[in-house]
């Protein structure tokens, strides 16, 4: 009986560990008080963005002559109404769609691009670095904001090339910081022990210095987030993104900035938004960085 | 153990050498200067045997140790000589082939057993990995192999270690499972790039022992490469003393411990803190090593060697046979 009980052990299936990577790094995050709160908000925001049609009381583009610039309270606009007589927590709910899609879609699409771009610098090196890393420069050298402004305007206003501003935008930061730190791996002695282990540079590169790279990186593009959804708002706001009626935070913003004397709390909410969007991104991406250090 | 080969081959003695290195040279190129890492090394490794490759830090061991499997840079390095290792001319090799050689002829196991890990990954996937890439298994099975090669180095609790990452292991056992994962595949040849320099005193024993007994158990052939005396002593059949890129003194562990001819070995061997009476300063070779951008004329130990005559200077001194295997490259010694 036990010879057999023996048998049984030895032959026993070695289980896999019990939480992967990502497991651990979900399981930090949720320890982390302030990471967890903002997570919740965003998780909110974004609820209420993707239900916004059954959550808002009203339709954002019902406009009232009669109930121009009510106060927050009045009755059937809980947060009062903008300058057109329109329901502002209505547009608030709505316009959180367009708002996160823009803030955050710039920053996804040149996460992908800029890796790409960095990773592929730092692996190469020698003068193929040099090349892609002084043409990056060159667009890192003009400011964000200026440089989202004129590619923006020399596009053309409007929803998709305000996207493209943003996400040329955002490629040379994350391409810098991709190149940086994949050079660093490269050097690293896991390299070379996973070559003379006798892996191809293919797969050196897609387990070894991608696994170590994205995270890093990946950290940093969730900080540009918030930077992300202020420059949107700000093209906006200039009337290079979103246009009137469409409601977004950072056109509800300046169409309400005449309104800040008559009604200046009604006037600043679109404003609020972007601010705590952005602050609990800040706070989101620094728990991230916290959590995915697996040495910690 | 599924992994234990047949030890002590009979056939083996009849086999030519696992290794043959001859006439070896590397030299580095940066865009101001060369530099002379190795400087025609002959070399030969049988089935089975140990050699410890001793020499200062610059002394070229290490970078002879990579030669064997071709990890230098290849746009910086110019290599030049044979390099056969098991009847498979290294330098020749195209990249597939070279894949399909390191890990599984040879194997290589490294200096800071910590930072050869990927932090990512778990060990046992590590191991998994390279079980998979090789012998194209399952992952289960490359796991189960994993547990398997865990027993073999003797870490305790072998199953919940795979599943750890690099840095909850001590340094003792990080070492222990990178020899594990430099035997996953079963290599007939093992480098060793100064495995025990990283840690405590009492952990390098251990570790010398198992590679010791591991050697024995798989009948693999280890080279050694280090700087430690006590280490080379420990473990090996034969050493081989370099010096500038050049091998200068080489024979069996007896031979070249006991009775050491070339001047720049008694100088080591003089300058053992083991050997030194308390309160006595230490006996030091006086000056350094060349530097290899720039090597000097003749032999390359002369200008700190203490019997150095205008003869030393004029050439590189000729290998002098001492016994069927010890020889040693010194002007002063008879031809």
């Amino acid at each position: 009986m036990s010879l057999t009980l023996d048998g049984a052990q030895a032959d026993a299936p070695v289980p896999a560990p019990v939480q992967g990577y990502w497991g651990a790094v979900f399981g930090r995050l949720r320890r982390d008080p302030v990471a967890l709160v903002s997570g919740i908000v965003l998780l909110m925001i974004l609820l209420a963005a993707l239900f916004a049609p059954w959550l808002a009381p009203a339709s954002p583009f019902q406009t009232s002559m009669l109930n121009r610039l009510q106060p927050i309270g009045s009755p059937g606009y809980p947060l009062g109404s903008d300058e057109l007589g329109r329901d502002v927590l209505s547009r608030l709910i709505h316009g959180a769609r367009l708002s996160l899609l823009i803030g955050v879609m710039p920053v996804i699409n040149a996460f992908v691009i800029g890796s790409a771009i960095g990773i592929v610098a730092g692996f190469v090196g020698g003068r193929t670095n040099s090349v892609i890393m002084r043409v990056i420069d060159v667009f890192y050298a003009f400011p964000a904001v200026l440089l989202a402004v004129a590619l923006a305007g020399a596009l053309g206003a409007g929803l998709v090339n305000s996207l493209l501003s943003l996400t040329i935008v955002f490629i040379p930061p994350i391409a810098r910081v991709a190149e940086s730190v994949t050079t660093q791996v490269r050097s690293v002695d896991y390299i070379e022990a996973a070559r003379a282990s006798g892996a191809r540079s293919l797969t050196i590169i897609r387990r070894h210095v991608l696994g170590n790279v994205l995270g890093p990186i990946f950290v940093y593009a969730t900080s540009l987030i918030s930077v992300s959804m202020i420059l949107a708002s700000g093209l906006s706001f200039l009337g290079l993104g979103a246009r009137p009626p469409m409601p977004e935070w950072g056109l509800m913003l300046n169409t309400m900035r005449d309104a800040i004397y008559v009604n200046p709390w009604v006037a600043v909410l679109p404003g609020m938004m972007i601010f705590t969007v952005s602050i609990c991104f800040n706070m989101l991406s620094d728990g991230l960085r916290s959590a995915m250090d697996v040495k910690l | 153990m599924s992994l234990a080969a047949a030890t002590s081959d009979p056939a083996a003695a009849s086999q030519p050498p696992l290794v043959e290195i001859s006439d070896l040279t590397v030299h580095f190129r940066t865009p101001t200067r060369q530099v002379h890492a190795v400087n025609g090394v002959d070399l030969s490794l049988e089935r089975g045997e140990v050699l410890t490759i001793l020499g200062e830090s610059g002394s070229g061991k290490s970078v002879t140790l990579r030669t064997l499997m071709r990890l230098l840079p290849e746009r910086r390095s110019q290599i030049s000589g044979r390099v056969s290792v098991d009847g498979q001319d290294v330098l020749a090799m195209s990249q597939r082939q070279l894949t399909r050689f390191r890990g599984r002829t040879a194997s290589m196991i490294f200096q800071e057993p910590m930072l050869a890990f990927d932090p990512v990954y778990t060990i046992g996937e590590q191991i998994a990995e390279t079980v998979c890439r090789h012998e194209g298994v399952s992952r289960r099975e490359g796991l189960a192999r994993a547990l398997e090669l865990f027993e073999l180095v003797r870490i305790p609790s072998a199953q919940r270690r795979l599943a750890n990452y690099p840095h909850e292991l001590s340094g003792g056992m990080s070492q222990r499972a990178m020899i594990a994962l430099a035997l996953s595949c079963r290599p007939k040849l093992l480098l060793a790039d100064e495995p025990t320099t990283a840690l405590d005193a009492t952990v390098q024993i251990q570790i010398l022992l198992l590679l010791r007994d591991l050697q024995r158990e798989l009948g693999m052939s280890v080279i050694f490469v280090t700087h430690d005396m006590g280490v080379a002593n420990e473990i090996s059949d034969r050493i081989a003393v370099m010096y500038a890129g050049r091998i200068v003194e080489s024979g069996r562990v007896e031979e070249l411990i006991g009775a050491p001819q070339h001047p720049y070995t008694q100088g080591l061997m003089a300058s053992r803190a083991s050997g030194a009476q308390r309160g006595q300063r230490l006996e030091a070779i006086p000056g350094a090593p060349p530097d290899l951008a720039e090597l000097p004329q003749g032999c390359a130990f002369a200008p700190r060697c203490p019997q150095a005559s205008d003869e030393c200077l004029a050439a590189v001194p000729a290998a002098r046979g001492l016994s069927d295997i010890h020889w040693a490259a010194c002007c002063r010694l008879p031809a």
